[in-house]
């Protein structure tokens, strides 16, 4: 899975006077307020965060509301799906024109049947729909399984993903784990009997 | 797959539209089309727009040909370009369910959730076109009686909620994305009162779906806000002054009527609309308790009253939305209920970066609250009212230790809230109070409260104080000095002081409700001002068989009733206005026995 970065920051947080009884619980309010949405900043959508408060003085604006800004250290935890990345999430909906998967739980994504490489064909067994592998049988795709997808492009403002099945890297993600695993194993083997011979 | 068969059941949501695929000639049809605007030949793409374009609702060919078309654009949703089909986009999101046989309703919803599954670009404009759809067509407004549009408005809106619902599944956002536009296509209050009532029964059918686990507060903010502006929208002057014999406000209505006024039937339309609004929250909580999660959702309920509703000026009916939920589960919401507005008002000792009086309308109209809901509400146990009246009287008592002021009912406002709403509370509980001892005891503290130098007895509003007095000499809960003489005053210089500019003195916010469909849900778990008075007399009556009285002493008992009668009537009424002349003050003398809801007067307004 890419797409995700873990990013140290410096951030400055403004808190209302009214919230100075407690300064941590404004502050993470603050940052609360930026969860699942895209920021440009911190160039990508706030997952999750850690802040620790570095001095107990802070900045008192001028103005008609005197905001204090406190100085914090954060840990952010960042998602950005560039195109060409790698992303994996549940499909939960599949049809002969699109797979629709769920990233990380609030990301939706799209393949379009343009974006699924040949080898897959759509096919109805008891009443449900799959993509099944022309040329590996046990390479299925369907409702509930967990995919890699290629990101094409992603939507900030809706957190949308335009997916690819075309690299041949892409598919259903257990599926292609064992295949790697196999194939190291062959490697392995094949050492060996070198080794041997 | 009927609505109410995905809307249950969310699994079934994954295998939709597969089961009626369209022909893959007339996929590859339509998506030539599309292409070919591409290539500058843009004749079957013309012919595309055109048929959706076509309103014959009655033609069946037409309607098999949209249903084609429709059902073909849904498998081509990826060939689709914001840029080159506009103008197909236009048709698609100008088409309306209302207008359409049940198979092409089906097709546009499938089409709908394509579309905005497929691409963020048309996540917004889908969920518009659907939200849209629950403000029916003027002409589904006024057939609203006949069966066949009653059918036509259930599969049309439960086809828009199971569309919302398999978006929400689809795109896990969408419902932060639906809300905003719920709450921009909300009707305003001048529109025909059906059309805000469907859209808010809608609402309240969202929020009792999947969707409505993530915005449960938003959608009851919604509602709560337009319940308020609904409620501000009726003036004092409009409710009728009086009438004994029957409800007050229908014979205003029935009167309205008949006189044709456009003003006046304007305001019938708020004061219908708001009646059917209520009714329908109250439905609305009704099946919240029967599926086991009205506890869950009153905190959310409460959020919004505390929004919306405490720090409005004097709300007349919305409360009694909380007021419903808390008799429908009365040991968990009821008593949440007050003691959250309890913690409102003790949050007024506590100390503040911000001035104290900027709040102190707020924590005086949580205590009113307060106040009116312990003793309105049948359902609450004695106990309980004793315990919050203790939290009361601790508080005054604690007051009346570090003050040492004299009477000024401005700079000790919050002091003489408390010390009403502990007599008003009283004058309504006062018996099944007393009757415990233990209950009785912690009241103790009440008299040295009262003899204080703050003096609340002079300070509150007469009508309240005189009638406590005479209660609580009936129970001799404690000695009542003769030299309180009260005149027939409903209000006086000090309590109009210590109400403020608002005149929050005068408020009691769960006096009757005065819309007659609400009332009828509210009535069977209401104290009403005649049921106390009724017991009064019961217990009078009693004493009367052991005690034998003198003629004197009972002409002098007579007259006292005489009093009593006009001091009951008098007990909860709010004055409407100050006793400015003589005419005004001998209209308010004829006060019906049934308890008028609070009013302010002109000049505070």
């Amino acid at each position: 899975m890419e797409g995700l970065k873990l990013s140290n920051a410096e951030l400055m947080v403004y808190i209302h006077p009214s919230k100075s009884g407690n300064k941590l619980k404004a502050i993470c309010r603050e940052l609360s307020s930026l969860l699942f949405q895209y920021d440009e900043t911190f160039d990508g959508v706030l997952l999750a965060f850690d802040v620790t408060v570095k001095s107990k003085a802070a900045k008192i604006l001028a103005g008609l509301s005197p905001y204090f800004g406190v100085k914090v250290d954060a840990k952010l935890v960042l998602f950005n799906p560039k195109p060409n990345s790698l992303v994996e999430g549940e499909i939960v909906k599949i049809s002969p024109e699109s797979i629709h998967v769920i990233v990380l739980g609030f990301s939706a994504a799209v393949v379009t049947d343009l974006d699924i490489r040949e080898e897959f064909k759509y096919k109805m067994r008891n009443g449900e729909g799959s993509f099944v592998s022309m040329s590996h049988k046990r390479h299925v795709l369907k409702v509930g399984t967990m995919l890699r997808l290629q990101v094409e492009s992603f939507d900030e403002e809706v957190m949308h993903i335009a997916g690819s099945l075309i690299p041949a890297n892409t598919g259903c993600v257990k599926w292609l784990e064992k295949q790697s695993e196999e194939v190291s194993h062959m490697d392995r083997e094949d050492r060996k009997r070198r080794k041997i011979a | 797959m009927g609505a109410a068969e995905v809307l249950t059941d969310p699994s079934s949501l994954y295998n939709m539209g597969n089961n009626d695929l369209p022909d893959t000639d007339n996929v590859i049809t339509v998506r030539n089309a599309l292409a070919s605007v591409h290539s500058g030949e843009s004749d079957l793409y013309d012919q595309l727009v055109e048929t959706i374009q076509i309103n014959n609702r009655s033609d069946h060919e037409v309607g098999a040909q949209i249903d084609t078309v429709l059902k073909a654009l849904s498998c081509s949703v990826a060939c689709i370009d914001t840029t080159h089909h506009r103008r197909l986009l236009a048709a698609i999101f100008g088409m309306s369910l209302w207008n359409h046989k049940p198979h092409v309703m089906d097709a546009l919803v499938d089409l709908l959730v394509s579309l905005a599954a497929t691409s963020g670009k048309y996540l917004d404009s889908c969920l518009n076109r659907l939200v849209g759809h629950f403000v029916p067509p003027g002409w589904v407004i006024n057939r609203l009686r006949q069966q066949r549009v009653i059918d036509l408005k259930r599969e049309v809106l439960d086809r828009v909620h199971e569309a919302l619902l398999k978006i929400s599944l689809l795109v896990p956002l969408a419902p932060s994305r639906l809300f905003p536009i719920l709450a921009q296509q909300l009707p305003k209050i001048n529109k025909k009162d059906q059309v805000v009532v469907i859209y808010v029964e809608n609402l309240l059918k969202l929020e009792n779906s999947s969707i409505g686990q993530v915005g449960s507060v938003m959608i009851f903010m919604m509602v709560m806000e337009r319940l308020r502006d609904l409620d501000l929208e009726i003036d004092w002057d409009d409710i009728l002054q009086d009438d004994s014999n029957r409800g007050m406000f229908d014979m205003e209505l029935e009167d309205a009527m008949n006189e044709g006024d456009e003003d006046t039937s304007s305001k019938n339309i708020v004061f219908e609309s708001l009646d059917k609004l209520m009714v329908t929250s109250f439905h609305h909580l009704e099946t919240c308790k029967l599926d086991g999660r009205l506890d869950q959702v009153f905190e959310k309920l409460f959020e919004s009253f505390e929004n919306f509703i405490l720090n409005t000026y004097k709300s007349k009916v919305s409360q009694f939305l909380m007021f419903y939920a808390c008799s429908l589960d009365p040991e968990n919401c009821g008593v949440k209920f007050g003691s959250k507005l309890m913690d409102i008002f003790l949050s007024s000792n506590k100390p503040r970066p911000t001035r104290q009086a900027s709040l102190s309308p707020l924590w005086m109209s949580a205590v009113a609250y307060l106040a009116s809901y312990l003793a309105r509400g049948k359902f609450l146990p004695v106990s309980y009212v004793a315990t919050m009246l203790k939290r009361l009287v601790d508080e005054c008592a604690d007051y009346c230790r570090t003050c040492n002021d004299d009477i000024r009912p401005d700079a000790h406002q919050l002091f003489y809230s408390g010390c009403q709403a502990i007599m008003y509370v009283l004058c309504f509980r006062m018996r099944s109070i007393l009757d415990v001892p233990r209950f009785r005891s912690e009241l103790i503290p009440l008299e040295s409260i009262l003899m204080h130098k703050l003096n609340p007895l002079m300070v509150c509003l007469p009508s309240v104080v005189g009638e406590f007095l005479r209660k609580a000499k009936a129970g001799g809960m404690f000695v009542v000095s003769d030299s309180f003489i009260f005149d027939d005053l409903l209000e006086s210089e000090l309590s109009r002081a210590f109400g403020g500019f608002e005149r929050l003195d005068t408020f009691f916010p769960f006096d009757p409700c005065l819309l007659k469909s609400s009332n009828s849900f509210i009535s069977p778990n209401f104290i009403y001002w005649s049921m106390v008075k009724q017991d009064d007399e019961e217990e009078e009556e009693d004493d009367a068989e052991i005690i034998v009285n003198g003629d004197e002493e009972s002409d002098e008992e007579e007259e006292e009733e005489g009093d009593l009668d006009y001091a009951l009537n008098k007990m909860s009424i709010t004055p409407k206005h100050s006793f400015k002349n003589k005419m005004e003050r001998d209209r308010l003398m004829k006060m019906p026995s049934m308890i008028r809801p609070s009013t302010s007067p002109p000049e505070s307004l």
